[in-house]
C-alpha cells in the first residue's frame, strides 16, 4: 500500500494558488500542521497568532466577515475544547465560512489525553451550522479541500498528518454526505471512520474469506449524515451492526447509527466500538489501538458475537491481511 | 431630533451633548416604565455612543426600517440570518466605518442612540423585549446597530480585529470602532486579541472602553483589579489616552491618533451615575436596577419628571 508522506503540505500549496480568498491561520504549530510550506509559498496569506486559540479562532471570524476563507488549523483538542464559546458565538451562530482543521484525533498521538480529540465529533455535532468531516486516508486528505471549500458556513475537518495510506485511488475524491461502499453483503454492516477503516479492511478481507458476507461502509461525513446508503446497509445486516471509530462512543459514528436503526426502527444489535466513556493516556498507536479496543481482533469478536459463531482466528494471520488499494465499490457493486 | 439646519449651525459638543442626555432620558424612561434595566450603563456611556455617532464615526446613511422588522416565524435559528442589525449603521462599504458594541447587555443603550440620531424610531425602541422582536435585550446579529452578537464578553473585539486586518489588506479607507466594557478587560481573549492587535499594527481600530470601575458582583477593584490599564495597554503596544468619558471633546480628540502603526484606546473613565445622583444610593450594584420598592421608584419617577421631562421641554 502506498504512505503517503505530509499530504497536506504540497497540496494545500496547489489547491490555493488560485484563490486568492484563502488564508490559513495558525496557533504555533505551523509544521506539525504541514502549513509550513503554505507560509513559504505564500506569506501574505499565513497568520501567526500564537498560543491563543480563543483569539484566532474569532479573529478568522472577522477575517470571514469580509470575504476571506480561513483555514484554521492546529491540534484537534485546541480548536473545540479551547475554543469552543468562540466556535459558536462568532462562528456558527453567524455561519461564517470558517474551516477548521484538526489534527491528532483520537489516540493518534502519544501525547496522552491532553493531545487526544477523543470528543470532538460528539461537542461539535450537538452544534447547529456545523458540517463535519473526516479523512480516512491521504486521497481524503487531499481531495477534502473542493469539499469544504464548495460547503457555505462553517466546517469542522478531523484529519490526518505525517504518514498517511492512500487507501482510496485518487480519483475517486472525498464526495460530500456519501459513505464510500467498501464491501456489501447481508450478514453484518460495518461502519468505520478515520484509521478504523484501515483496521476493519484487515477483517473484512478475511470474513469474506470465511465466507461472511459484510457491507462495509466508510464514513467520512458525520454531520450530516443522510446518505440512503446508512440506512440501507443498516437494513439490510441480517445479524447487527458494528461501528468502529477513534473516538468516544458517545455522540460520534456510533451514537450516529444508533439513532437511526432507533429513528426509524430498524430493530437491529449494535454493537460500538470506541473508546467506552473513558480518557486514553499517552503510549504508542498499536498499544492504545489495543488496549481501548480498537483493533482488528475485537472486530472479529463482535462479528462472533452478533453471529453466535467462533471463528479460529490468530493475531498474526490478521495482521498478515495483505491490502490492497480499495476500489469504492459505490459504481462497480452497488450500482 | 432636531431638524439638520439646526444642527449645522450649532456647536457639535452641544448638539453631542443633547443626543447623550436624550440616550440618558430614554434608556431611564424605559427603566421606569418596565420597572427596572441597564440603567447604570446609559449614565456611564451616553456621552461616548453620543460622540461616536456624532463626532467620530463616517456612517453612511440607514437603510433599515426605522420600525424594525420581526423575527420571520419561518426563522429557525439555522444557517443564514436574513437581516443585519448592522444595516441601521449603514450599508457596508469601503470608504465607511463600522462599529462593534462588545458588551452585548448595552443593547438599550445602543437603541436609545439609534433614537436620538435618527435611525431608528421611539415606535421601534418600544419593541425592546418583546416577543418576537429584533430588538432583543442582549443584542444579536439581527438587533438595531448590531455587527455581531455580543453577549459572550471579550470576542467582538477579536472579530473586530480580524475585520480591521481585512480592510486593511483590502486598501479600505473605513476605520472599525469597538465600545468595550472594562469587565472585559478580565477575560483572557480580550488580551489575545490586544496582543494580535498590536502584533499586526492595527491602525485602522479604535477602541472605546467604558472605565465606569463597577461590575456585577460589585466594584471592579473588590472583584477582580485591572488597573493600571493606561500602562498594561502600552505595555502590550498600544496606544491609550485615558480621558474624562463625559467630556465629548475629550471622547473625540483620540481618533487622531489613528493610522500610527498601533491600535488606539480610548480609556472613558466615566461615572456610572452621571445624570441620575439617586444611582448612588445603590452602589457597588449597579449592573442592573430593579425597584426595591414603591417608594424608590417614586423617588425616581419624581427625579424624571423634574430634571429629564423638563431638559425634553426645554429642548422641543
Amino acid at each position: 500500500m502506498e504512505i503517503v508522506k505530509r499530504p497536506h503540505a504540497t497540496n494545500l500549496v496547489n489547491w490555493a494558488k488560485e484563490k486568492p480568498e484563502v488564508v490559513v491561520f495558525s496557533a504555533d504549530l505551523t509544521s506539525s500542521c504541514e502549513i509550513d510550506d503554505f507560509r513559504s509559498a505564500y506569506p501574505d496569506r499565513f497568520f501567526s497568532m500564537g498560543v491563543a486559540e480563543q483569539n484566532m479562532v474569532s479573529w478568522a471570524a472577522g477575517m470571514a466577515k469580509e470575504g476571506f476563507v480561513p483555514l484554521v488549523h492546529t491540534f484537534a483538542v485546541f480548536i473545540y475544547r479551547q475554543a469552543l464559546h468562540q466556535i459558536i458565538v462568532s462562528v456558527a451562530y453567524p455561519y461564517l465560512p470558517v474551516k477548521f482543521f484538526g489534527f491528532l484525533p483520537g489516540i493518534l498521538t502519544p501525547g496522552g489525553m491532553t493531545h487526544q480529540a477523543t470528543e470532538d465529533i460528539a461537542v461539535l455535532r450537538s452544534i447547529p451550522n456545523m458540517v463535519i468531516l473526516e479523512c480516512g486516508d491521504a486521497t481524503e486528505v487531499e481531495s477534502v479541500l473542493d469539499v469544504v471549500y464548495n460547503i457555505e458556513g462553517p466546517v469542522y475537518v478531523r484529519t490526518l498528518r505525517g504518514e498517511v495510506p492512500r487507501l482510496f485511488p485518487k480519483e475517486e475524491p472525498f464526495e460530500f454526505d456519501r459513505a464510500r461502499i467498501l464491501s456489501t453483503g447481508k450478514d453484518i454492516a460495518i461502519f468505520t471512520s478515520g484509521i478504523c477503516t484501515e483496521e476493519a479492511l484487515r477483517v473484512t478481507a478475511y470474513l469474506r474469506q470465511q465466507g461472511i458476507e459484510v457491507q462495509h461502509l466508510h464514513i467520512s461525513t458525520h454531520k450530516p449524515f443522510e446518505d440512503p446508503a446508512i440506512v440501507e446497509a443498516i437494513s439490510n445486516a441480517k445479524y447487527g451492526v458494528v461501528t468502529m471509530e477513534n473516538h468516544t462512543i458517545l455522540g460520534g459514528l456510533g451514537s450516529n447509527v444508533a439513532e437511526k436503526i432507533a429513528e426509524l426502527g430498524l430493530g437491529k444489535k449494535l454493537i460500538r466500538l470506541g473508546l467506552k466513556d473513558v480518557y486514553a493516556h499517552g503510549a504508542s498507536r498499536p498499544y492504545l489501538m489495543k488496549k481501548y479496543q480498537l483493533d482488528a481482533m475485537t472486530l472479529v469478536r463482535s462479528v462472533e458475537a452478533l453471529m453466535e459463531i467462533r471463528l479460529n482466528i490468530t493475531e498474526e494471520e490478521l495482521a498478515s491481511v495483505h491490502l490492497q488499494p480499495i476500489h469504492s465499490s459505490a459504481k462497480a457493486e452497488a450500482l | 431630533m432636531n431638524s439638520p439646519d439646526v444642527t449645522e449651525t450649532m456647536d457639535w459638543r452641544v448638539r453631542t451633548s443633547q443626543v447623550a442626555n436624550g440616550i440618558r432620558r430614554r434608556v431611564f424612561e424605559h427603566v421606569l416604565e418596565n420597572n427596572g434595566g441597564y440603567l447604570s450603563q446609559a449614565c456611564s456611556a451616553a456621552e461616548i455612543f453620543a460622540t461616536l455617532y456624532t463626532r467620530v464615526m463616517n456612517l453612511a446613511e440607514s437603510n433599515a426600517p426605522l420600525i424594525p422588522i420581526d423575527i420571520p416565524p419561518q426563522y429557525a435559528g439555522k444557517k443564514v440570518v436574513s437581516f443585519r442589525g448592522a444595516e441601521y449603521n449603514g450599508p457596508i462599504s469601503p470608504e465607511y466605518d463600522r462599529f462593534f458594541l462588545s458588551p452585548g447587555h448595552y443593547a438599550l443603550v445602543l437603541y436609545a442612540t439609534l433614537v436620538e440620531v435618527g435611525r431608528l424610531s421611539e415606535e421601534g425602541l418600544k419593541k425592546f423585549n418583546k416577543d418576537g422582536s429584533t430588538v432583543e435585550m442582549i443584542g444579536a446579529d439581527h438587533s438595531p446597530g448590531f455587527e455581531v452578537m455580543s453577549g459572550s464578553l471579550a470576542q467582538a473585539l477579536s472579530v473586530a480585529g480580524g475585520v480591521a486586518l481585512a480592510r486593511k489588506i483590502k486598501k479600505e479607507s473605513g476605520k472599525v470602532w469597538v465600545l468595550l466594557s472594562d469587565g472585559e478587560m478580565q477575560e483572557g481573549q480580550t488580551w489575545e486579541a490586544i496582543a494580535a492587535l498590536s502584533f499586526y499594527k492595527i491602525d485602522n481600530l479604535a477602541v472605546y472602553v467604558d472605565v465606569n470601575g463597577h461590575q456585577c458582583d460589585g466594584k471592579m477593584n473588590r472583584v477582580m483589579e485591572v488597573e493600571p490599564l493606561k500602562a498594561r495597554l502600552e505595555s502590550f503596544g498600544a496606544i491609550a489616552e485615558a480621558v474624562d468619558g463625559h467630556d465629548v471633546e475629550a471622547l473625540a480628540r483620540p481618533a487622531q491618533y489613528l493610522s500610527q502603526g498601533k491600535p488606539v484606546f480610548v480609556l472613558a473613565y466615566t461615572n456610572p451615575c452621571q445624570g441620575i445622583p439617586l444611582l448612588e444610593a445603590r452602589k457597588p450594584f449597579l449592573h442592573y436596577v430593579r425597584f426595591k420598592s414603591q417608594e424608590e421608584r417614586l423617588s425616581y419617577e419624581h427625579y424624571f419628571r423634574e430634571v429629564f421631562a423638563a431638559k425634553t421641554n426645554e429642548r422641543v
